[in-house]
Parts: structure tokens; sequence; C-alpha cells
């Protein structure tokens, strides 16, 4: 039997960050290369993200952060440990300023894709990190 | 009996017990279309039971996932434990999707005696997705009071979830077509409960009569015609009308369970339609798949126009060479 291979992500804002726009792009380009995207939307807690990981089990979650609310991505990245979901890798996007970027790699996130980041190297990176590059369409 | 691996019975066990991590993994290797997955389904279809699947359905931005939030919450306030099956299409150029239901749900989405599972439609074309018979198998044999059971937004001819749901909810807006509409044949013939959902329109009112008129006309089988299906005015964002839904879907249910012959009627037609889609896939996976039922030295005598593919169906189905 033919076993598919489609690729399942969850993209969210997360805290009080009500900035939609980047995310609905990266959610569109994400459809668009053949990912299926649970999208989450607004005011979303860690916990309610980690919930939604566990309950559609994807295989990654992209955070657009436009609020400073860096450290709730970091306390996304802590819970999923806690909850056995390591394997859910975190990427996130937005206006991250340099220094942070290496602060937040450090803490667990994949990978981080600050302004002028392109369409492209987004979704290379949503399939690479998921199945090991192995994904085509 | 079912024989089923030391594996397999570990999953069978948690999953009765409502393990939602469990039931989260297999729902995934069955979309995946894992092989060797048909002993364990079979076991989970002889450990679920009663009948206690809503479908919702209506067109795209009725307010389906909006009202299901709200229903779940008032079935949590009354103690039931449910989950949730909420199907969005696939796109048919590239297999991506985006599964915007869940974001509806927000209010429950830490809750844990609430599961909410999203899943694209896959290619499918009557509202569900091709592996939504299978999905139902596992979360009906799970302790779930209610399972419910979001389509894709429909048109017209998109009737599959009455062959899923023992309870079928249409969800429609105002200004949604005059009369003649609502006497149109397809999916405003399969519902139990109607909805007009955002009913702050000023046009509800007519809509709701229209409805009505339609239903008092409507076909029903023997038995079951002290049912005349209510049509409930919603609001889903504020919940507004949802208590009165969620006691007609009760009232429903109860009606059902009032006439058992009814119920077995309509389960076995549920059953029926089951047991075809189940022939369905074996048989293309024996005639599509590369390990050739069908090889092409079969083929060539309907190619040369010594044999039809009627008769070449036929032999196949019987087992001949």
């Amino acid at each position: 039997m033919q076993v598919s291979e489609r690729i399942k992500v969850i993209i969210s804002m997360i805290g009080l960050d009500g900035h939609t726009m980047g995310a609905e792009v990266v959610a569109r380009l994400l459809r668009d290369a053949g990912i299926e995207v649970v999208y989450l939307g607004v005011n979303q807690t860690p916990e309610m993200i980690v919930q939604a990981a566990m309950h559609e089990d994807v295989e990654a979650i992209g955070i657009s952060s436009h609020a400073s609310n860096y450290n709730q991505v970091v306390e996304l990245v802590e819970l999923l440990e806690k909850n056995d979901l390591k394997h859910v890798k975190v990427f996130c996007g937005g206006n991250i300023p340099k220094h942070k970027v290496v602060e937040l790699k450090d803490k667990g996130i994949a990978e981080v894709f600050p302004p002028g980041s392109s369409g492209k190297k987004i979704v290379e990176t949503f399939l690479n990190g998921t199945r090991g590059g192995k994904w085509s369409n | 009996m079912v024989q089923l691996s030391a594996k397999d019975q570990l999953i069978l066990d948690a999953l009765t017990s409502g393990c939602v991590r469990t039931c989260a993994r297999l729902i995934s290797r069955i979309e995946r279309g894992e092989p060797g997955l048909v002993e364990l389904l079979r076991a989970l279809y002889m450990a679920g039971g009663s009948e206690k699947i809503i479908g919702i359905t209506g067109p795209p931005g009725a307010g389906k996932s909006s009202l299901v939030a709200k229903v779940i919450g008032v079935l949590r306030r009354r103690g039931n434990r449910v989950a949730v099956l909420a199907v969005d299409p696939s796109s048919p150029f590239t297999g991506g999707a985006i599964l915007g239901d869940r974001l509806r749900m927000i209010g429950h989405a830490t809750d844990p005696e609430v599961f909410i599972r999203s899943m694209a439609s896959r290619g499918r074309l009557g509202g569900l997705a091709k592996k939504a018979g299978d999905v139902l198998t596992v979360l009906s044999a799970m302790p779930w009071d209610f399972i419910i059971v979001e389509t894709v937004g429909t048109g017209q001819s998109e009737t599959e979830i009455m062959h899923y749901a023992a309870v079928v909810v249409l969800v429609q807006t105002p200004m949604a077509g005059d009369d003649v509409q609502a006497a149109k044949a397809g999916i405003n013939e399969i519902s139990d409960i109607y909805v007009v959902n955002k009913s702050d329109h000023p046009d509800a009112d007519r809509f709701r009569r229209q409805l009505e008129a339609m239903v008092g006309l409507g076909l029903r089988l023997e038995g079951d015609r002290l049912w005349r299906p209510p049509v409930v005015k919603t609001q889903s964002l504020v919940g507004e009308g949802v208590d009165e839904l969620v006691d007609q879907i009760g009232q429903r249910f109860r009606t059902l369970a009032e006439s058992p012959e009814l119920s077995r009627q309509r389960f076995r037609h549920r059953l029926r339609h089951r047991v075809v889609e189940i022939v369905r896939e074996m048989l293309e996976r024996d005639i599509q798949s590369g390990n050739g039922m069908l090889p092409d030295s079969r083929l060539e005598p309907v190619l040369a126009r010594e044999k039809d593919p009627y008769e070449l169906a036929r032999e196949f189905l019987s087992g001949g060479t």
C-alpha cells in the first residue's frame, strides 16, 4: 500500500501578540508546498499549543513573534520536553533582534527567521527539519 | 475473535481507557495508510459501541466550527466527555492544507476531557476524508460521551456525513437563498436538525420559516414520523440558542433510542456504506498497487477488444482468472 508522507505542522502566535499577517503568509507558503498546516491564530498560551501539538500529532511548530515575547517561545520548548514531545521542532520568525536569535537557538529553538528571510528558505527549513530532506512534492 | 499482537493489545487497552496521546498517534498511522492496522481496527470496532456520533455540516463560513465550540461548552457543562474530528479541504494542486477549525475552539484548548483533531480531506469529495471511517472506529472505542464530526464547508451534494453520523445537524445562514433553494434535493434532505446561524441578521426569521415549510413536506422513514426536524436559531459567537440546539440533539438521540427498529435501520444503512467503503479500498489496493492482482497480461484481451471490462471486473470479483 502507498504510504503517504504528508507533513503536518502548527502555525501560531503566542501570548498577546495580535500581528497575524506574518503567520498567515507563512501558513499559505507551507500550504503551497504541500504541507498540512493547523493554524491556531492569536491568544495561544504555551499550554494550549502543547495540547494542540499532542492532539494533532504534528512534526513542527512555527511561532510568529512580533511582540518581544521570546520567553514564551522558550517556555513552549520547555513544556514540549516536559510532555514527551521533544521530537516536535519549534521554529520562530518575526522582528527578532540578532542577539536574541543566538539566545533562542541556545535554548532549543530549531531555527529563527528574522526580518528579510525568504519564503523559500522558510519552506525548505520546515521540509528539511521534519523529514530529513527526504520529502518531495 | 480477533487475535492481537502484544503491541496492538497495549494500544487497544490504552484507547479503551481513554489515552489521548495513543489516539493521536494511531490516527496519524491511519492517515499515512500504514499497512497492518486491520487487526487492530477490527478489535477496536468490537470494543466500540453506543452510537454517539453527531455530524455538523453546512457551507463554508456558516459558523460550523464556532458553533461546535459552543456545543462542546454546553456538553461539558452537562458532564460529557467530547471528541471532535474536524475536516478541512486539501489543495488539489499541492496536497497542502490550512486546517482552521481548531482555532475557533480555543476555549477548550487545555481541557483534558476534550479531544480535537483536524484532518485534511486529501482529495475526498463528499465532505469528509478518506480515512474518516477508520478514525471514527478509533474514537468510538474510547470513552467519549459524544463524538462530533465537522465536515468541510459543503455545497448542495456533499451528503457523505449521513453515512457516518447518527444525528446530522445542517448549519446555514440567512440570505442563503429563497424557498426554492431550500426545497432542492441533496444536503437539505439529510439533516435531523436545521440551524439558522448568525440569527441576529434581519432576514433570519424569514429564512427559518422557509426551512420549516420545507421540512414540513419532508420525506421520512416509516417509524420516524414523530420526528419533525426542528429549525433552531443560533448565534455561535455569543452562544445564543446553543442550549436549545444541544437539547434538540439529545431529544433526537432519545427518539432514536425509543425506536429500536428505526435506529437499527439507520445503523444498517451506515454499515452497508461502511462495508462498501472497505471493499472499495481493498479493491483499489489490489488493483492499483504494483504487486499486480490485475497484471498487464489480464488487461491485454480487453485492450484487443476480445473481452470487455465488465466481464473482466466480474471475473476479478469472483476470484477467477
